[in-house]
């Protein structure tokens, strides 16, 4: 099975992979394709638990500011909808983008592909969605996005008293789920059983 | 380079950028379509140069509103504030939080500024040709790839400090355009990274299939 790389173009055989071993250019030495052990059933436990953490992230306030004696907390949403009423539109629909929108398609759509395969299905409409998934995951955000509110808890701790909220977990939580779940759907297996299928 | 290698659009053969499967070249057929997953074939991506150099010129343009114009305004009982990105790091540095002025310096300002002068690096390189230190390029390339998204870190602080800091009479906080400015630098540097085709770093000139 041939194979070009896609930064260098240098045309090489596909080696075998060994469990867990990677396949790098021999030119460029770019990640072509990696074998995941158990792909299916680590990637569902951890998308599943990175869905349970983005509901719960997403239903309560992430942080509050207590102020003589009362609270003043925010969601992400409630965030989005302040910059949104401060005439920030354009900012409102990134971070919205790349907070709520874009995560909520990934872990869905690699929950639609791997949830059948679990059970010896093939997903319908593999192709497209594999493309899809391609195509939104470098515009997830939710990283940078922890990083942000601690920077701003920072800059707000001796002005007030700073509540954390569940949703500040639930985040932290979530981005290891993310990044653990995204490290484990291995596209390359996925294109393959496009190829078995025709 | 040796002679052993061969590149695949040497052999007339096409990778799906998409999906990564190889797709022969038909001549005199256009707008091939992929086997596997049905994305458009190109050999290269489509006028990577051009369409690089003008995401690329327009984050050049917004990065001066986004680091000149306040991207927010306090105010408070006390009169009101405007702060700069540059001014944000600074107050950071002398409350005492000195890493994290460290942390908000390096995403706001050295990252876009860095991401943008290497992309302007690898763009000239490629249309003047040089071939040397293709492998050196390549991983700068990867490197801009990976941190990309990491410059947005202000937007969203400025995000939870306007929802946070709305204590009517006490304190407001309220976004300004250089916030906006500065989202833009951050979609069209990631857009210009990703219309660039590291590819092009290991060919003759002669051979860009642009």
């Amino acid at each position: 099975m041939l194979t070009a790389c896609h930064e260098c173009d240098l045309l090489q055989r596909e080696p075998i992979l060994p469990p867990g071993g990677v396949a790098c250019c021999l030119r460029c030495n770019a990640v072509l394709f990696r074998d995941i052990p158990d792909s299916i059933d680590r990637g569902l436990a951890y998308t599943l638990g990175a869905a349970i953490l983005f509901i719960v992230a997403n239903i309560f306030p992430i942080v509050g500011l207590e102020v003589q004696g009362n609270l003043h907390a925010t969601s992400l949403y409630g965030a989005v909808e302040s910059i949104w009423d401060n005439d920030m539109q354009g900012v409102a629909a990134l971070v919205f983008a790349t907070t709520i929108l874009i995560p909520a398609v990934e872990i869905s759509l690699m929950l639609y592909v791997l949830l059948p395969l679990k059970f010896g299905r093939l997903p319908r409409e593999l192709a497209p969605i594999l493309r899809i998934v391609a195509a939104v995951r470098p515009w997830s955000m939710t990283q940078v996005f922890i990083l942000g509110v601690l920077v701003a808890l920072v800059k707000l701790a001796h002005l007030a008293h700073v509540v954390p909220g569940v949703a500040l977990w639930a985040f932290g939580g979530l981005i290891l789920l993310l990044t653990a779940s995204g490290s484990t759907f291995n596209m390359h297996e996925l294109w393959n059983l496009v190829t078995e299928k025709e | 380079m040796s002679e052993s290698d061969v590149t695949a659009s040497q052999l007339g053969l096409c990778t799906c950028h998409s999906c990564g499967g190889l797709s022969e070249l038909l001549p005199g057929v256009h707008e091939m379509r992929c086997r596997r997953c049905g994305a458009a074939l190109h050999l290269r991506k489509p006028n990577s140069i051009a369409r690089t150099w003008a995401f690329l010129i327009a984050a050049y343009i917004m990065y001066v509103p986004a680091n000149v114009l306040p991207i927010m305004k306090t105010g408070s009982l006390f009169g009101s504030q405007s702060d700069t990105i540059m001014s944000g790091v600074v107050y950071l540095w002398h409350s005492g939080s000195w890493h994290l002025a460290v942390v908000v310096f390096i995403a706001s300002v050295v990252v876009p500024l860095a991401k943008m002068l290497c992309l302007t690096l690898l763009l000239i390189s490629v249309q003047r040709g040089w071939a040397e230190h293709a492998l050196e390029r390549t991983k700068l390339y990867r490197v801009l790839e990976f941190v990309g998204p990491w410059s947005m870190l202000d937007v969203y602080v400025v995000t939870i400090l306007v929802a946070l800091v709305q204590l009517k009479s006490l304190a407001t906080i309220q976004p300004g355009p250089a916030a906006a400015a500065f989202g833009a630098v951050v979609v069209l540097t990631m857009f210009a990274a990703m219309a660039f085709d590291p590819r092009m770093l290991w060919e003759p000139k002669e051979a860009h299939h642009v």
